[in-house]
């Protein structure tokens, strides 16, 4: 097999692949179904400028997002998490949206101890109607982190 | 009725004033039930539930062993019904504290158990303890252990380290007990230093009618210096492990050598799911999903989801962690677990100025909110 066919990176050249312009960030991005879910909708409807970097999951609140999908999703090669759910008081579930907060405030307190940049977890409030606003979110965030590059554990071989 | 009064110490023999204690507790207090550390055959101490005070004289709380955190055998004892007449435990400070976060999550109640704790002089690992308890009478080991160690000698011929837990451990007395036993700072005044700290400690001691004594200052320094020490231990052990931790590539090498057998999960006392997570089939991943992975790192480690259990852990249960070693003691592989979660433990409950054990009337973090706070999670919007 020619020399030139190993393409993937060694571990220890994650910082060269992040200076490359061709890096393309995977976003996992779990949103409520009331509001950021719809608003997502309603972005791509209107074609508004959204990349598609992002794969959408659909939860019901935000206060379903259980620490451990932000983590697997991380760990099996997202290069960021996205939260986005109901704005303060619209939670359909009354307040799942305040404990949401709770989690990610803690769950980045965990992952920044561990090196994990600040920008590669992000929680958001975005209404049924705001495709504005989820398509600005969205396209910032991805800017973000292909400035980041790829997260590191890509090339982890643990889960 | 004085909330501080004596126990006298013959001949040097602390444990032997330990068991009068709890003997007085069952004769004269009342207690029908009494939870304690119980010699149960060459090398192996576990708590006990004794209702025959005879029983007693294989007791000892002092002993340097430490095979679990008897915080969940507290919550077993108290929760789903009266237990029928009046229960008491002795618990270490780390096993009071995880106590009182079980109590929290309703899977305990401090109303039916009277808790006795002795200062923490720490324990030795399980494997440890066997070394040092071979061969000897088990009861003198431990006299002659702690009265070498509350004299600042070095407690054990072969000079076995304490468990590493414990000499990070900054909570030598427990706060919550109803009564607590004085070992530290009482060299040459020839008692132990008895207190009660609630209504129902007072009511209890009441009833064994001890001669009052007061509270020397030499205890309150020798206190001060034994906490100085262990949090410098504590800090230098903080500042390792985040250096051994600072990426998550060096986290996956950190847990190298696990195994994914949750030892450590099934021997934390808060680790309080009455179903974990990873015992269900939620990490049973299709054959496709493994060849997925492994083509997109080049090479998957087995088993999988080891890195992702313990995050998951810290994010579960971290804000409650009492920093008991219970995890480190039961791996396996020698996995430094302890030592991890106590670190991360330290960045999460400061995040919410928590100090799990602290009270039971301040709710663990996770189970509450308020409408306008951390702003800065969301962009400064609330
Ligand atoms: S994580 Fe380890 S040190 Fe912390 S409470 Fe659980 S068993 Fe004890
Ligand atoms: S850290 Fe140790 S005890 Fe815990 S799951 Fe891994 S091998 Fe088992
Ligand atoms: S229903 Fe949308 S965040 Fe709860």
């Amino acid at each position: 097999m020619p020399a030139t066919e190993h393409t993937q990176p060694a571990p220890d050249q994650s910082a060269a692949v992040a200076a490359m312009p061709d890096f393309e960030p995977t976003i996992v991005a779990f949103v409520c179904n009331w509001c950021t879910y719809t608003a997502a909708d309603l972005a791509g409807t209107a074609r508004m400028v959204q990349s598609p970097n992002v794969r959408l999951v659909r939860m019901m609140c935000t206060g379903m997002v259980d620490p451990k999908y932000v983590l697997k999703a991380l760990l099996s090669g997202a290069d960021a998490v996205l939260v986005s759910g109901c704005h303060p008081g619209d939670c359909h579930y009354i307040n799942g949206n305040y404990k949401a907060r709770r989690r990610i405030k803690l769950l980045k307190e965990i992952l920044t101890g561990f090196g994990v940049d600040e920008r590669r977890l992000k929680l958001t409030w975005v209404g049924a109607s705001e495709g504005n606003e989820f398509a600005e979110t969205v396209n910032h965030m991805v800017a973000e982190v292909r400035e980041l590059g790829p997260s590191d554990a890509r090339t982890m071989m643990a889960i | 009725m004085a909330t501080t009064a004596k126990i006298e110490v013959q001949n040097g023999n602390l444990l032997q004033s330990v068991q009068a204690f709890l003997h007085m507790l069952m004769d004269d207090g009342g207690v029908a039930g009494l939870l304690t550390p119980l010699h149960m055959g060459p090398g192996v101490v576990m708590p006990a539930l004794v209702t025959e005070p005879e029983r007693l004289k294989q007791a000892d709380p002092l002993a340097p062993a430490f095979p679990l955190n008897a915080a969940r055998i507290a919550a077993k004892l108290t929760r789903g019904g009266s237990p029928g007449g009046t229960l008491a435990a002795v618990l270490r400070p780390c096993e009071m504290r995880a106590f009182t976060e079980l109590v929290k999550l309703n899977q305990g109640n401090l109303e039916d158990l009277a808790i006795v704790s002795l200062d923490c002089l720490g324990a030795y690992t399980n494997a440890d303890y066997r070394t040092f308890a071979a061969g000897r009478e088990p009861r003198e080991a431990s006299n002659q252990w702690a009265g070498q160690l509350l004299a600042g000698r070095s407690p054990d011929p072969a000079d076995l380290p304490l468990a590493k837990a414990c000499r990070a451990c900054e909570h030598p007395v427990a706060t919550g007990a109803d009564i607590t036993l004085g070992l530290i700072g009482m060299r040459g005044a020839g008692h132990l230093l008895v207190k009660a700290h609630t209504p129902r400690g007072e009511a209890l001691l009441a009833k064994l009618r001890l001669p009052d004594t007061a509270d020397p200052t030499a205890r309150k320094d020798a206190l001060a210096e034994l906490v100085a020490g262990r949090t410098a231990f504590r800090d230098e052990m903080f500042e390792k492990t985040r250096a051994a931790t600072a990426s998550m590539p060096q986290l996956a090498d950190y847990l190298a050598a696990c195994v994914g057998c949750y030892n450590c999960r099934a021997a934390c006392p808060v680790c309080y799911c009455r179903e974990c997570v990873f015992l269900t089939d939620v990490f049973d991943h299709k054959p496709w999903q493994y060849l997925g992975w492994a083509k997109g790192k080049s090479a998957l480690r087995m088993p999988t989801d080891t890195v992702l259990f313990h995050l998951t852990r810290l994010a579960h249960m971290s804000l409650s962690c009492v920093g008991c070693g219970q995890c480190s003691n039961a791996c396996p592989n020698d996995v430094p677990v302890m030592e991890l979660f106590r670190t991360v433990a330290a960045r999460t409950q400061e995040a919410f100025a928590y100090e799990p054990g602290r009270s039971p009337d301040e709710p663990i973090p996770l189970s509450v909110f308020q409408a306008k706070e951390f702003a800065e999670i969301t962009g400064g919007r609330d």
